[in-house]
């Protein structure tokens, strides 16, 4: 009898084949996406994705040929990383971010933002009181350079003419408002960021611009310039405190589920809370990106206090909307 | 277990981790080491840097021509920041995790839990570039432009500091986007099917004229370990597994008795009988639920 006696080589001459097949549809996929692929070979795949499968499971109990082990390793590993890989286009996967999973992420992270909301709102009344009773305060909260004659000691109208200085656009603003993007990103990453010390340095972060606020709006108020600083800041300062304040909320939204993982692992945790922590503050740089603009053009170009108003509601009625009702409907097909 | 079979591993150390899929069986794969991680970032960033010089000199180029300067600034300033921010998302939701950079060193972004990647872990990940590289680069250059001064500064100096270097604090080198979007980096995996070493054992026998033959206890001298590692000397085709195959012969044919001399000659062939017989000894060992991981497994072979 010709039959070979080896049970782990007519294993393999039995099924190497369906390998061989495979490790070919696979290879093209690789190097030409997976449209190099006819719809015939696309259908065959995950069937002979199982087999190597298959083969695997069998090949690591019966054969000890180690080459043959180590392939279907890879073979198979390769198929996995291409059947569970990310086969959404590109532009489709970011309409679908903006429209499903970061409005998800952010309700998912409510009550960090009460938390949040709460510390800003403290540190905010906080100074306000204390600039109101004794404007000493004022310089604890706001550095020198910062704020460029606008302090105690200024005339209304001195505190008050640059609040509607009109300037031209000509004169540098664009540039300016985009300065002013990077800049205030980078304050939001960075109380993002430092949610991984725990939390405490967001917390701190938070608290310290809620109390800059307090004490600009101290100064203002004990000039009787209270609405005309509000319509100031509230234009682009809805759109752009809202996101510190959510880039705060994720910050925070981290260290609770490390300190407090739940059922899961650590690491676990980490991974689907940061997740979402990580789509929030997206979110938040393209709301960084508006309250730049709004505040480089909107803020120079309109004076009136009523517009300001109501731009800056409007904006934040934009948001809430935004994050509390887009992207409840059910899911699409998840192809 | 004994020495020899701490020693199994070849000589690079290889990171193995094992992913669940959901098909149930359990897959090996190759951690991405940090310096080809490292070697991709800078491939990227390279890329990076000479797209946005290209982009910055087309925009001016463009917008100079019509009289728009200005214009051009900002556009300039706002594709700085969509450049870096999209580059990397776009690469790995396009060619599955992979970015120029991975993909010229062979390594890719997988899902920890063996889940499919999905496009909000790409974008997590990589949002936390802006957080690990640009912020701590923005902070050793612009100083007080991040919104902070002082002491602040230092200890946010220290803070992305500590965020870079994550990598170098876990085992499977998990950075801080890594961590918070579930993913691992992988060796992209390449190993081709070779020729089954039984191939020509198998010819050999059904022909009938196997020239040697060993008996059960020349065969229990050895186990899995010895065998895969006579597997590799086999497939070894340069001049030097010649000798190595030649005194691995000899030790051989000392270990087992074998009454005959065997010729220099002869040793391949020697070698592949060998290797035919004890693989089938073995593995017929395995279908009884015996396993001898190496000649220090199991009952003593009789003296």
């Amino acid at each position: 009898m010709a039959t070979p006696g080896t049970k782990s080589y007519q294993f393999r001459m039995e099924r190497q084949e369906g390998w061989l097949q495979l490790e070919d549809y696979v290879r093209r996929a690789e190097k030409d996406g997976i449209a190099a692929l006819s719809a015939r070979e696309v259908f065959e795949l995950p069937h002979l994705y199982r087999g190597a499968l298959s083969s695997l499971s069998v090949a690591r109990s019966i054969s000890l040929d180690r080459n043959v082990v180590d392939y279907l390793e890879n073979l198979t590993a390769r198929a996995y990383f291409l059947l569970y890989g990310h086969q959404r286009p590109a532009g489709q996967a970011f309409m679908r971010l903006l429209a499903r999973s970061v409005p998800d992420a952010v309700r998912s992270i409510s009550r960090e933002f009460l938390i949040i909301t709460a510390v800003f709102l403290i540190g905010l009344f906080a100074a306000f009181f204390l600039v109101l009773e004794n404007p000493d305060w004022y310089f604890t909260f706001i550095d020198q350079s910062m704020a460029q004659g606008r302090q105690p000691g200024a005339s209304v109208e001195d505190l008050r003419e640059p609040l509607y200085a009109v300037k031209d656009v000509g004169d540098g603003l664009d540039v300016f408002a985009t300065q002013l993007f990077t800049h205030n990103a980078q304050v939001g990453l960075m109380a993002f960021a430092l949610g991984f010390a725990l939390g405490i340095p967001t917390l701190w972060l938070v608290f310290a611009n809620g109390s800059t606020l307090g004490a600009f709006l101290a100064l203002y108020y004990s000039k009787g310039l209270l609405f005309e600083i509000g319509g100031w800041l509230i234009i682009h300062g809805s759109t752009e405190i809202l996101a510190i304040l959510l880039c705060g909320a994720a910050g925070l939204a981290i260290a609770r589920h490390y300190i407090f993982p739940g059922r899961m692992s650590r690491l676990q945790a980490l991974a689907v809370h940061g997740r979402k922590a990580a789509l929030v503050a997206f979110g938040c740089l393209l709301m960084f990106l508006l309250a730049g603009l709004l505040e480089g053009f909107g803020r120079q170009q309109i004076v009136s206090d009523g517009l300001r108003y109501g731009i800056g509601i409007f904006m934040l009625g934009l948001w809430t909307l935004y994050y509390l009702r887009a992207g409840r409907g059910p899911e699409e097909d998840e192809a | 277990m004994s020495a020899a079979a701490k020693n199994r591993r070849p000589a690079r150390i290889r990171k193995i981790r094992e992913i669940a899929t959901p098909e149930g069986v359990s897959l090996k794969v190759e951690l991405a080491d940090r310096g080809d991680r490292a070697g991709a970032l800078i491939i990227d960033l390279v890329i990076l840097l000479l797209g946005m010089i290209g982009a910055v000199v087309a925009i001016f180029f463009i917008t100079g021509s019509v009289g728009l300067d200005r214009l051009g600034l900002i556009i300039v300033l706002l594709s700085m920041f969509l450049f870096r921010n999209f580059y990397f998302m776009f690469f790995e939701l396009r060619w599955q995790g992979q970015t120029p950079g991975k993909r010229k060193l062979g390594i890719k972004v997988i899902d920890r839990f063996g889940q499919p990647l999905t496009s909000e872990a790409i974008f997590a990940r990589n949002m936390m570039r802006e957080v690990e590289i640009f912020i701590p680069l923005g902070i050793v250059f612009s100083g007080g432009a991040t919104g902070v001064s002082g002491l602040m500064q230092l200890f946010s100096f220290i803070w992305a500091g500590a965020l870079v270097c994550l990598p170098f604090f876990n085992r499977d080198n998990l950075r801080a986007g890594d961590l918070i979007a579930g993913t691992l980096v992988v060796r992209q995996p390449a190993t081709g099917l070779a020729r089954d070493m039984l191939e020509s054992g198998e010819k050999l026998q059904a022909s009938g004229d196997g020239q040697y033959s060993f008996t059960t206890e020349q065969l229990r001298v050895y186990g899995i370990y010895e065998l895969q590692m006579l597997e590799e000397l086999l497939r070894n085709v340069s001049p030097e597994g010649g000798m190595k195959r030649l005194t691995a012969g000899k030790a051989i044919v000392r270990k087992i008795k074998w009454p005959d001399p065997v010729h220099e000659g002869q040793m391949d062939a020697f070698l592949q009988a060998y290797y035919h017989a004890l693989r089938k000894h073995l593995e017929g060992g395995l279908l009884m639920g015996k396993r001898k991981e190496n000649k220090f497994d199991g009952p003593p072979p009789v003296a």
